[in-house]
């Protein structure tokens, strides 16, 4: 098992440090770096001192190497825009990002998992059945127009949500939160359904055929002729072996949760990462760029970490495997 | 040296054949794929002929009229007293015109969106398949990187990236080829999964040898005697991704990032609408949206149906 896990480390560093080559890349021969710092008005010699304390004039490699120690220290430079340090951007949003994501994926989770085994246990049932037609429309219909959709139902219509923001935030050192007041857990409302709800259809979904395809093996067959009562085979020996790829996928889905965060953030106009990422797109804010693809980058791989470990406390084949090869 | 051809077939007979075929009959016997077949076409049919039936050239900013401004859908406008069965927008805008002109642009991104990544993605998934070793390795690798990133990440970043090489005086003109590569190369990798599993079988059938022993180079191999063979299941992915490269268009195009407001696609559309939604005036963003939904649905639809009716396990 260490072995694997060593395995999978050397594969997230791998993953880390191509990303880490792109977003260079992308400081390195998008525009010119000494332009983008200084104005017009800077002489030549300037820029070339510039230059020289930039270290652009080193080789590749040694550059390369440069910016990756920045970038382990968290050090992302500063955005052509705004004029201020990366860092200091990104943590300003991180929390509202995280806390949006967080919540939308346990929103998707419980209900994903809940909506799927009943839908695969009343296969035949109405209720069902509409659940899982009206999951089809929903994942036809774009995000961003089931957040609009949400905004004109409870922000226009209704008047019970406020449309826009995060309402009033408390701020916990550097963490800033929206869960403790009333106006920031009204707030949190529509973004996550919003977010959530592609991620839900999904895993229902993916219950529901897992669990279909696990009443029909044997072992569901024989605890039935031993009696045990439905309700436990479908918990506590359908559902079990349900989980694995429920796992995966929602694990993978994650990196999907960050994409979708983007649009939804606008939307609603949320102060988070996938906002700030739209409008360094728009204004070919390079560094700012480069830093949040190297924090996405980072999510995925303690993402699929967390997943491949969870593998070992959710099977207990996958530990018996192992320790036979070894 | 050729095989002989089979001898050629009148017009009638084709015509015959292919009524005949599983896959047509499966369509008439299939009312949603036959429902959404409409409705996609009726909504192409109307992009595509927008200049010929569109009351206003939405694009032509000499043909609006200010006054005009907020007039709701089929009321006549306060001002002048003509009818605009959609209403019009904040400018002045007949709203049906622009939705007509509005997906004209989204098919077209969305089509040539689609055909760029076939382009890459069928080109490298042969060369991952037939060539093998180190070269499938490789790319298949970028596949694996590319499909775990969402595609709308790449899109953004492809878009940001072309942006900073492009002087910002071409912006506007470029924004529609720059959203085809961004969008076409952030899908290409499905394609080259696919098109690799099929290689991997086709390659070692009789009559990829035999082209092999008469000495055909391998890249005529791939593209005259593999490439036929696997077309089928791409066929399938494409219509999806079809959807999904719509989707992805209005959604960047939301975002802010996409076409201009000049030429406004679908999502341009809605996201102008938005602005309005607070004071009342609806109808700027519910055509738009449902034209959206309604394109994306009806194509969705039909990928469906084609995966069934191509797919002989179903059956």
């Amino acid at each position: 098992m260490i072995a694997y896990i060593l395995r999978s480390l050397a594969q997230a560093v791998m993953v880390m440090l191509a990303v880490a080559l792109l977003a260079f890349s992308m400081f390195r021969f998008v525009g010119d770096p000494v332009a983008n710092m200084v104005g017009q008005e800077a002489s030549l010699k300037e820029r070339a001192e510039l230059a020289e304390r930039l270290g652009l004039n080193d080789p590749f490699p040694i550059q390369f190497a440069n910016f990756v120690r920045d970038m382990t220290r968290g050090e992302f430079g500063m955005s052509y825009r705004q004029g201020r340090p990366v860092r200091d951007l990104l943590m300003e949003r991180v929390p509202a990002t995280v806390e949006l994501a967080f919540l939308s994926s346990l929103f998707a989770l419980v209900f994903g998992i809940a909506l799927g085994v009943y839908t695969a246990i009343n296969r035949r049932g109405i209720l069902a059945n509409a659940v899982m037609s009206l999951s089809l429309v929903g994942v036809s219909l774009p995000t961003f127009l089931i957040g609009i959709g949400l905004i004109y139902l409870f922000a226009v219509e209704l008047r019970w949500l406020p449309s826009f923001g995060r309402g009033d935030v408390l701020k916990l050192g550097w963490w800033s939160t929206g869960l403790l007041t009333e106006t920031g857990r009204k707030s949190l409302i529509m973004p996550v359904l919003t977010l959530g709800f592609f991620q839900l259809t999904l895993i229902m979904r993916l219950v529901r055929a897992e669990m279909l395809e696990a009443m029909r093996t044997d072992y569901v067959k024989f605890a039935r002729a031993r009696g045990i009562p439905e309700r436990s085979i479908s918990f506590r020996h359908a559902l079990r072996n349900t989980m694995i790829p429920v796992i995966t996928i929602a694990g993978l889905q994650f990196g999907s949760v960050i994409a979708f965060a983007i649009v939804t953030e606008t939307v609603f106009q949320w102060p988070g990462l996938g906002a700030l990422f739209v409008q360094a797109v728009q204004f070919v804010d390079i560094p700012v760029m480069a830093a949040y693809l190297m924090f996405v980058a980072l999510v995925f791989v303690v993402v699929n970490l967390a997943v491949d470990l969870l593998y070992f406390a959710v099977d207990p084949r996958l530990r018996g495997t192992t320790a036979a090869a070894k | 040296m050729r095989a002989p051809s089979p001898p050629r077939l009148t017009f009638r007979t084709r015509l015959w054949r292919a009524w005949d075929s599983d896959v047509a009959w499966s369509f008439r016997h299939s009312p949603v794929a036959i429902l959404a077949a409409a409705m996609a076409l009726t909504l192409l049919l109307s992009a595509v002929l927008a200049p010929l039936i569109a009351p206003q050239n939405a694009f032509d900013a000499a043909s609006l009229n200010l006054m005009e401004g907020f007039t709701r859908p089929g009321e006549p406008s306060a001002v002048t007293g003509r009818v605009f069965v959609l209403g019009t927008d904040d400018q002045g805008r007949d709203m049906l015109s622009a939705i007509l002109y509005g997906s004209r642009v989204s098919l077209l991104v969305g089509f040539a969106s689609v055909v760029f990544s076939i382009a890459i993605g069928v080109s490298l998934g042969l060369m991952a398949g037939y060539l093998g070793g180190r070269t499938d390795a490789f790319i298949m690798r970028i596949a694996d990187i590319q499909l775990s990133f969402p595609a709308i990440l790449i899109a953004l970043l492809v878009f940001g990236i072309a942006r900073g090489l492009i002087a910002p005086q071409y912006h506007e003109q470029a924004a529609v080829v720059v959203l085809i590569i961004a969008i076409g190369l952030s899908n290409w990798a499905s394609y080259a999964r696919t098109v690799r599993g099929s290689t991997l079988v086709e390659k070692n059938k009789d009559y990829v040898m035999s082209a092999r022993v008469m000495g055909r180079s391998p890249f005529a191999i791939m593209g005259q005697h593999v490439l036929p063979n696997v077309t089928g299941p791409v066929l399938v992915i494409a219509t999806i991704n079809l959807a999904l490269a719509i989707i992805a268009e209005s959604t960047l195009s939301f975002l802010g990032v996409g076409v201009p407001p000049t030429q406004p696609s679908l999502g341009t559309l809605i996201r102008v609408g938005q602005q309005f939604l607070f004071s009342g005036e609806w109808w700027i963003l519910l055509y738009p949206a449902l034209d959206l939904v309604l394109l994306a649905l009806s194509i969705n639809l039909l990928g469906d149906w084609l995966r069934d009716a191509l797919n002989p396990k179903l059956r």
